[in-house]
């Protein structure tokens, strides 16, 4: 890649970036709009666990080219690229935040949450002093996770013409350029790293302290 | 003096149908400390926690200064509950763990910080030292008294104790008794402690309650204790004092 490529393209590879993080953002804020309080509803009631995270866990087995096909002829969704593409993105993030945030409060010690309504602290309360603070490293790890793997989604999301990245890589594979196919691939794979370390920081200052293991 | 916690025929039956309490009732004098003995499985714990509703009884009442307290929240937030594994939140300072009921209750931060240091004072910890710690910074017996002086916060009328230092080496539980013990001359509440220690009954009580299988099957004043006929009490002191009993007949046989 030399100097007149990137001077060629700079500036198409900067928007498509910003593209890109845009339907990945969108797509991740409303599945943790809807995920989170799903994962929180399963621990109350645990025995819709199963059927809601096999449905979620069926969602991620659909291919995610023929997923953005299936979404295309739908009314409204199918007249702008980018709608199909954030449903499609959303419906893959569900996954990872919805069992996070679910195991993720089930695995706190029954004894803090028997304490917690035993010193008289409301259902309200609970959750957000004790449980989700507790659950937060897990939820995080979940968010992690399903933004990583819709960094990745989003680049076939250029197959219905959403933009991103995958635009570069698409034009790149049908005029056999390599260069063009790096210029999408690499940006992309940056930014799945920078989103990777960035959420994973907030997991570790979400992590409950502890005490450190004895050296053996 | 008037009864500030009542057991009105209990009855606890699990989801399976087994019978947990049998009809227990039990009436707790305001300011006293009574201690429920009874092996493993006797239905202790059980009893303890129908008192601040974690465990609903199939039928009868608990009434506390003679009524019934409808609103859950309220009616555990005048209760003080400590239990053997502590239960601190482990994300929590040592300040903020005390100080949480105060916070449920909506109590300004300058409220709640001078009423953490009185209480860790009062359980015998600098607040200086100890209030930005972690849980996990602090010892079994540190813990304890963190969990003690949390139960305290909102001065509850009733404190339920389900045995606070059954984990502890027998020099912290000692301290932890006579800490308890001084500690109950200064802040009036009537105090409810499950332990199978009977020695710590003894020590501890003015009343001891033997429960064996869901049943109440002795209730006596401390110093009537010992000196009872009745074979379940003998027995349950012979499991105690063993040890000794044994270096006795050794010393006596010598």
């Amino acid at each position: 890649m030399n100097r007149s490529f990137l001077s060629q393209y700079g500036a198409e590879i900067g928007t498509l970036a910003i593209e890109h993080l845009w339907l990945t953002g969108a797509a991740m804020l409303f599945a943790a709009a809807i995920a989170i309080p799903a994962g929180i509803w399963l621990t109350r009631s645990p025995r819709w666990a199963k059927p809601v995270i096999g449905i979620t866990n069926v969602l991620q087995t659909i291919p995610s080219l023929a997923m953005f096909g299936f979404l295309l002829p739908l009314p409204w969704l199918g007249e702008r690229a980018a709608r199909i593409a954030i449903i499609a993105l959303t419906a893959y993030a569900l996954l990872p935040i919805l069992r996070n945030t679910y195991a993720g409060i089930r695995s706190i010690d029954p004894t803090l949450i028997e304490v917690a309504r035993a010193i008289g602290l409301t259902n309200r309360q609970r959750l957000f002093k004790i449980e989700l603070p507790l659950a937060a490293s897990f939820i995080f790890a979940g968010l992690r996770t399903a933004t990583v793997t819709c960094i990745g989604i989003a680049t076939i999301a250029a197959a219905v013409g959403a933009g991103g990245l995958g635009e570069l890589i698409f034009r790149g594979v049908a005029s056999v350029d390599n260069r063009l196919v790096l210029a999408g691939a690499v940006p992309a794979a940056l930014l799945a790293l920078i989103a990777d370390g960035a959420l994973g920081l907030l997991e570790k200052r979400f992590k409950v302290p502890a005490p450190e293991s004895a050296r053996p | 003096m008037s009864a500030a916690l009542e057991f009105r025929d209990i009855s606890v039956v699990t989801a399976a149908g087994r019978s947990l309490l049998d009809s227990v009732s039990l009436s707790i004098e305001e300011g006293s400390l009574t201690a429920i003995i009874g092996r493993s499985g006797s239905g202790k714990t059980t009893l303890l926690r129908t008192a601040n509703r974690i465990v609903v009884p199939a039928s009868g009442q608990v009434l506390i200064a003679g009524s019934i307290e409808q609103d859950v929240v309220s009616l555990r937030r005048r209760m003080g509950y400590v239990i053997q594994e502590t239960g601190l939140f482990p994300h929590f300072t040592v300040e903020r763990n005390v100080g949480i009921v105060l916070e449920a209750e909506g109590r300004s931060r300058a409220q709640r910080s001078q009423r953490v240091r009185d209480l860790l004072q009062l359980v015998g910890l600098d607040p200086e030292n100890f209030a930005q710690r972690y849980p996990h910074q602090l010892s079994g017996g540190q813990r304890q008294r963190v969990g003690l002086a949390r139960a305290l916060a909102a001065e509850p009328s009733i404190l339920l104790m389900d045995e606070p230092f059954g984990a502890l080496d027998p020099l912290t539980r000692a301290e932890m008794q006579d800490m308890l013990r001084e500690l109950l001359t200064r802040v009036r509440t009537t105090v409810l402690l499950i332990t199978h220690d009977l020695d710590e009954a003894l020590y501890l009580a003015d009343r001891i309650v033997l429960l064996s299988e869901g049943k109440i099957i002795v209730n006596v004043p401390r110093n009537e204790f010992l000196r009872s006929e009745r074979p379940e009490i003998i027995s349950y002191a012979a499991a105690f004092h063993r040890g000794a009993a044994r270096s006795a007949q050794e010393s006596a046989s010598r």
